[in-house]
């Protein structure tokens, strides 16, 4: 009996290299291929019940299975860190279910599989970076039909979108969207980027290949290298990239996206590096913040 | 000093030991065996079989043991092994009108050809706890005449309405439905597809669905027109061979509902149906699939749309399972720390332009 509940280290014998059969593989890789030769269109596809639930990741897992060779060294970031409990679980799964080597460094990697951050360190041509994304559609929200969704995408009636963004202005003086920001890409398709910080979406516009699964809701979409990727704003409030107005307390970095952590119950704080490969090599380099 | 956080490898490990031994309980108790789960917990077995869409009393009754009894939690564990097993081919479809049946009734004939067979049901019992049942080793009960022994043919209910034209003919078609294993769902769907979503959704929100049109939320006036439980042959065509042979047999309950008439000028008034089947004996489940697929079908029938919950199929199919359901819920368990930063800055940021500007207003009202 197969027991898949069981975390330890035993290979992941009798089941196929990255555990998905090949031609499940083999569907998942055309609807990259047709996500890539439509940046930011969101294709369907039958999505595979996977051994983690779905809202962890089952869409990243999936399209990381179907990019994964032997050759290949794999990271797993979560919230921009190598060693957050379900970045742990799905980079075990895949050393497990495929042996490939893993790493914590960005540089290494061959393939990243991400949730909610963008790597600090700039990514290079042939670095894949897969999107663990739970709600694909970016007009969800103003709009819970994907029947009607699907014929705004068709005939880019991106009206709704606008409308939203001004009426937080009108109300709170700025777009009150902080992760999850809107971008068009290539000129046409409104895209959600996951729910990365928009301090990221800057990032968007890369030579690494950028895929996002969406397992749950059956669709996978992409960004290929060196697309345009441009976040949605209005002249008079352009886009900003907001982070806390600090440093990192460990490595002293001023441009990385900060985490708050609070050190006691009397409003005590200090921020850190979300991106730990960042802030590790940055100090290992002997650059050092206050906390250090 | 700030150390980052480090240690989630351990964590889970602990914690999966931790769980190892919950699951386990006071080890002094007699561990529970995967054949007791499968022949006394029969109905949960049947349950994971049903919205686990794989037919497998055992490996449903390690699910339930694996996950300490939590029913969504085996679905899930059933669901993930099946997507592992390959698709060799399809069945003929199964004849249900041929069924062994433990358990056949109909609510709207007083008899039947078959006659009315009560089988093992909770229906006319009374909800006493039987404390009884608590002492242990008690003499099994002494076995019940049974119907499947009879060997009487019970030909469908349907059928009789049918024969007179009273009920709608449902298009028959050899067409191969859609595979929502193996197709990403589509909008609108066909009542196929929206058959297997419904019979392996979640047996509450189905229920719920279901419950809510007999309150008016899209009512239809069901009538049990029948409800049989009972074994049916699942055969399948071998190349080699040239013909269908018998690979099994599954126990299935299949619920038909004869529902609120339709008629016109040009048509005559005919009753309409609704259908539901799931794996194992789960009536409540089949009851409540067939209430909601009548539902669904509001527009086939040329019925108004109330705006009724069960009468949404986008709504009712996109929500009905409960390991996505669950999985999406739960997730938010996970980290959001880095979106929840951005969040706070956001409302930092307002909260000091607010108070920036309401500083001046407040002096003015003062003076």
């Amino acid at each position: 009996m197969r027991d898949l509940q069981d975390d330890d280290a035993r290979s992941g014998a009798g089941y196929n290299f990255a555990y998905l059969d090949e031609q499940t593989k083999r569907m998942i890789r055309r609807a990259l291929l047709k996500a890539v030769a439509i940046p930011g269109y969101q294709v369907p596809f039958a999505s595979r019940e996977m051994p983690m639930p779905y809202g962890w990741g089952t869409g990243g897992v999936q399209v990381t299975a179907a990019c994964l060779t032997p050759d290949d060294t794999l990271k797993v970031i979560d919230q921009g860190a190598d060693d957050t409990t379900n970045a742990v679980s799905i980079r075990r799964f895949f050393a497990r279910m495929a042996g490939v080597a893993t790493t914590e460094r960005t540089t290494e990697a061959t393939v990243i599989q991400t949730r909610h951050r963008v790597p600090e360190t700039p990514l290079r041509d042939g670095q894949i970076l897969v999107y663990q994304v739970p709600i694909p559609e970016p007009l969800r929200f103003l709009e819970p039909r994907e029947t009607e969704t699907r014929r705004m995408h068709a005939l880019e009636e991106y009206g709704l979108m606008h409308v939203k963004l001004y009426e937080d202005i009108a109300r709170h003086g700025h777009i009150a969207t902080s992760y999850a920001y809107p971008v068009k890409v290539e000129g046409r398709y409104v895209m959600d980027p996951s729910p990365i910080p928009k301090f990221d979406n800057p990032k968007l516009e890369t030579a690494a290949l950028q895929l996002f699964g969406a397992g749950r809701e059956q669709r996978i979409y992409a960004i290929p290298p060196h697309t345009r990727v441009v976040s949605l704003d209005f002249e008079d409030h352009p886009f900003e990239a907001t982070k806390a107005d600090a440093a990192c307390a460990l490595c002293g970095a001023t441009d990385s996206y900060l985490d708050e952590v609070v050190t006691d119950d009397t409003g005590g704080r200090m921020f850190v590096c979300s991106d730990t490969d960042y802030c590790a090599t940055r100090r290992e380099a002997s650059e050092t913040g206050d906390s250090a | 000093m700030y150390v980052a956080v480090k240690g989630g490898e351990r964590a889970i490990d602990n914690a999966h030991r931790w769980l190892a031994e919950e699951r386990r309980g006071d080890a002094e108790v007699p561990e529970l065996g995967v054949a007791q789960i499968r022949e006394q917990m029969s109905l949960a077995v049947n349950r994971v079989m049903a919205e686990g869409s794989l037919y497998d009393p055992d490996l449903a009754a390690l699910a339930i043991k694996q996950a300490r009894g939590d029913l969504i939690e085996a679905i899930f564990l059933v669901r993930a092994y099946r997507t592992t097993l390959p698709r060799i081919g399809a069945s003929e479809p199964v004849d249900t009108g041929a069924m062994a049946c433990d358990r056949r009734i109909s609510a709207t004939f007083k008899d039947a050809p078959g006659g009315q067979v009560l089988g093992p049901t909770f229906d006319y019992t009374h909800r006493l706890l039987d404390f009884a049942l608590a002492a242990e080793d008690v003499p099994p009960p002494e076995p019940a005449a049974t119907a499947q022994a009879s060997g009487t043919p019970m030909p469908r209910i349907t059928a009789t309405l049918g024969r007179d034209g009273l009920i709608q003919q449902e298009p028959a078609s050899d067409e191969t439905p859609t595979d929502m294993t193996r197709t990403p769902m589509e909008f609108p769907a066909d009542r196929a597809l929206r058959l297997q979503a419904l019979a392996r959704g979640d047996e509450g929100f189905v229920l719920g669905m279901a419950y809510s049109t007999q309150r008016g939320y899209g009512r239809n006036h069901p009538f049990v027109g029948e409800l049989r439980i009972g074994t049916v042959a699942v055969e399948m065509e071998l190349p080699e061979l040239g013909f269908a042979v018998e690979i099994g047999e599954i126990v299935v309950t299949e619920c038909e509902t004869v529902n609120q008439f339709a008629g016109s000028r040009t048509e005559p008034a005919q009753f309409t149906r609704g259908y539901g089947l799931s794996f194992g004996q789960t009536e409540r489940k089949a009851i409540s699939m067939a209430l909601v697929d009548r539902a669904l079908r509001w527009q086939e029938l040329g019925e108004e749309d109330t705006g009724a919950p069960a009468q949404d199929a986008e709504f009712v199919l996109a929500h009905a399972d409960n390991i996505q359901a669950t999985g999406f819920l739960e997730h938010i368990k996970l980290p959001h720390y880095v979106d929840f930063q951005s969040e706070l800055e956001l409302v930092r940021r307002l909260r000091r332009e607010a108070e920036a500007a309401a500083g001046p207003a407040r002096q003015e009202a003062a003076e």
